[in-house]
């Protein structure tokens, strides 16, 4: 039966993976060892959309799957959470100030999540110095900043010149990504790297922290 | 007298249209009195250069340029933009100073940045503004949510009308929360008997309270409008052909980014298929009817119809076919026989459903894009459809003056051969150098020209 799980979540199955869940629970299966596997299949997922057999729709689903999953998991979860998957790094994710957009933000948050980072969403319109803050507060080695809208492209470049002023520069990597950014706009704002969709967030991410 | 409406063919009501579109009229129906015979001379080059692009009849004189901001001409004149959205005459003059100071071939209209104090007398929650839930010189930002749940696809099938009103107005306008879903059903008005029952509600506070501050809400949009209005009129007069009509929606795209949002209408392609696919059906004669309303009521052909959900990465080749593209297909047919030419604004990435797009009557659409490789849209849709846009917004925003000289002779080398092109952004912005916008409109004027 071991494996059943993982298939389910990773050719997105809904109510079977409730339905197997549920009876395993029944029958007494560890939680933990779900949850495992619950993820070994969010993981095939996050392969199937970089490999572009998956598409946006098919992440968000999963999402949505594995987020009822883990909601009858989590009571016989309590207590035994020691097991913590080993992380493969911190990330910031955060939309710039000015900007509301969330719908990217999210996706990248997901699939870094999925591949094993450590992220700290910030959330959308948020102030430069949060982010500098954070960043302080973690020590994360990357950041990636979001933005939708052409005023984004001041946002970025004032909450990286801000993170330059509290001379944290070269202690982090800084990505950016969004409907309207390419390289010439990462020149202008002193990010390291753009990356023209979700998946590549997590190529520059693993590149920069190695995993 | 010209042969009725409901007699002329598609292409006869297009003529009618582009003819009426060359022949401006103010708000009284009276023709708009054009400040020389010169200014009316290029007015009427302009429908007709935009006509011909699009028709692929003719070559026109050369390739026409529009420029298509969100507020930075706000900016640019000097205001920020919630001081322009309060005071709308700053909105009409920076309009002004825009057109007139780079000199395209039509403007956009300056309904774009919208009323804040209408949108604040009604409560609205789609959608944030300047000084409403982003800053003070911020665009507006939409706030999509499920203002349609999940078990409601049976109500809005059955009755949109009666959806609307019950269900999504009350929720998207804090003021009509909760007086409109204590509407009547009003189908059910039919005879004497009961009738007076249906009329109870008007009675109540909650309903008289709506009432009265849509009657404001209504004064002030009017008061907009009519600046609005009088800029339009005075841009024709000085020869500026307003470019477009109104809008519609793709079915799919008004379920998804007004009804559903965004995560609501992705699950609903796996939870609930036939539901989604019921009300695309629902949905399209209802966004036909809107834009052919809009393109009657103004005189102008062109329906912008803003592209969101059906971009590449949104979603499956499959699910593009099986969602998207039958709703968008019949609402591009159902303009075109009302007379319209419909304008997708393509925004994001679409290259990989070119190919599936190209199935639409010949001359007859008008495509803007925002990031493709322009080479192959002309290569899979110039043969029947005319194509504009892609000068990036980094270009526009960041880049040198020659760089925006190159790209615009890229384009033009790469789009505009035999007609069938229209230089102009890719996307909306709120960023760019002055310099940048009036290079890349002189280079059209100079390099456009077809010898």
């Amino acid at each position: 039966m071991a494996g059943k799980l993982v298939k389910l979540l990773a050719d997105l199955k809904e109510s079977e993976a409730i339905a197997f869940v549920e009876t395993a629970l029944e029958k007494g299966t560890d939680a933990a060892e779900l949850l495992e596997e619950a993820k070994e299949g969010m993981g095939i997922v996050g392969q199937r959309f970089s490999s572009g057999e998956y598409f946006i729709p098919d992440l968000v689903y999963s999402g949505e799957i594995l987020k009822s999953v883990v909601q009858l998991l989590e009571p016989k979860l309590k207590g035994k959470q020691g097991a913590d998957t080993k992380k493969l790094g911190k990330v910031i994710i955060a939309t710039v100030a000015g900007d509301i957009h969330d719908i990217g933000k999210d996706l990248v948050v997901f699939l870094l999540d999925v591949n094993g980072f450590e992220v700290y969403d910030l959330g959308i319109d948020v102030p430069v110095q949060t982010i500098v803050d954070k960043l302080k507060e973690t020590n994360s080695p990357v950041i990636g900043l979001s933005g939708f809208l052409t005023l984004a492209f001041d946002a970025m470049k004032e909450t990286i010149d801000a993170i330059a002023a509290a001379g944290l520069r070269d202690k982090v990597k800084i990505m950016i990504g969004g409907g309207q950014i390419d390289d010439q706009v990462k020149n202008y704002t002193g990010a390291d790297a753009y990356g023209k969709d979700a998946m590549e967030a997590v190529k520059l991410a693993k590149q920069w922290i190695g995993g | 007298m010209d042969k009725k409406w409901e007699q002329m063919t598609a292409d006869e009501r297009q003529e009618a249209m582009f003819a009426r579109w060359a022949s401006p009229k103010d708000g009284q129906g009276n023709d708009i009195k054009f400040n020389s015979p010169e200014a009316e001379k290029l007015f009427k080059e302009r429908c007709a250069r935009v006509k011909d692009a699009i028709q692929l009849k003719k070559t026109p004189d050369r390739v026409p340029v529009w420029i298509t901001p969100s507020m930075w001409p706000i900016n640019y004149a000097g205001y920020k933009v919630r001081e322009a959205i309060t005071d709308y005459p700053k909105v009409a003059e920076a309009w002004k100073k825009f057109v007139l100071d780079f000199d395209p071939d039509m403007h956009m209209g300056c309904v774009g940045p919208g009323s804040a104090p209408f949108y604040e007398k009604m409560d609205y929650k789609l959608f944030a503004w300047a000084g409403q839930g982003v800053g003070d010189d911020s665009s507006y930002q939409a706030i999509e949510g499920e203002y349609m749940k999940e078990d409601e696809y049976d109500d809005l099938i059955d009755d949109p009308t009666d959806f609307f009103i019950h269900k999504y107005l009350p929720r998207v306008f804090g003021v009509l929360n909760p007086a409109f879903s204590m509407m009547p059903t009003f189908t059910s008005i039919l005879e004497i008997y009961g009738v007076p029952l249906n009329f109870i509600p008007f009675a109540l506070p909650p309903v008289q309270q709506a009432f009265q501050a849509m009657a404001e809400a209504g004064a002030e949009a009017m008061k907009w409008a009519g600046v609005a209005f009088g800029f339009g009129d005075e841009m024709a007069a000085a020869g500026y052909p307003a470019m477009l009509a109104g809008f519609s929606k793709v079915p799919f795209d008004a379920l998804g980014d007004t009804l559903r949002g965004m995560k609501g209408v992705l699950m609903d392609m796996y939870r609930r298929p036939e539901k989604v696919l019921k009300a695309v059906e629902r949905l399209t004669p209802i966004m036909i009817k809107m834009g052919v309303n809009t393109a009657k009521a103004t005189g102008f052909p062109l329906i912008f119809i803003p592209l969101h959900k059906g971009a590449d990465s949104f979603m499956s080749e499959e699910q593009f076919k099986k969602f998207y593209w039958p709703g968008f297909k019949a609402l591009i047919e159902g303009l075109v026989d009302g007379g319209c030419i419909p304008m997708p604004w393509v925004e994001g990435s679409w290259g990989s459903r070119l190919k599936i797009m190209k199935d639409i009557p010949k001359g007859k659409t008008l495509w803007m894009f925002d990031q493709q490789d322009m080479k192959k849209a002309k290569d899979i849709m110039g043969s029947v459809a005319c194509i504009g846009g892609n000068m990036q917004s980094s270009t526009i925003g960041l880049g040198t003056v020659d760089e925006v000289k190159e790209q615009t002779k890229k384009l033009i080398d790469a789009c505009a051969k035999g007609g069938g092109y229209i230089m102009c952004n890719g996307a909306f912005f709120d960023h760019a150098k002055p310099e940048n916008l009036k290079a890349m409109v002189d280079v059209t004027k100079e390099y456009g020209v077809y010898k």
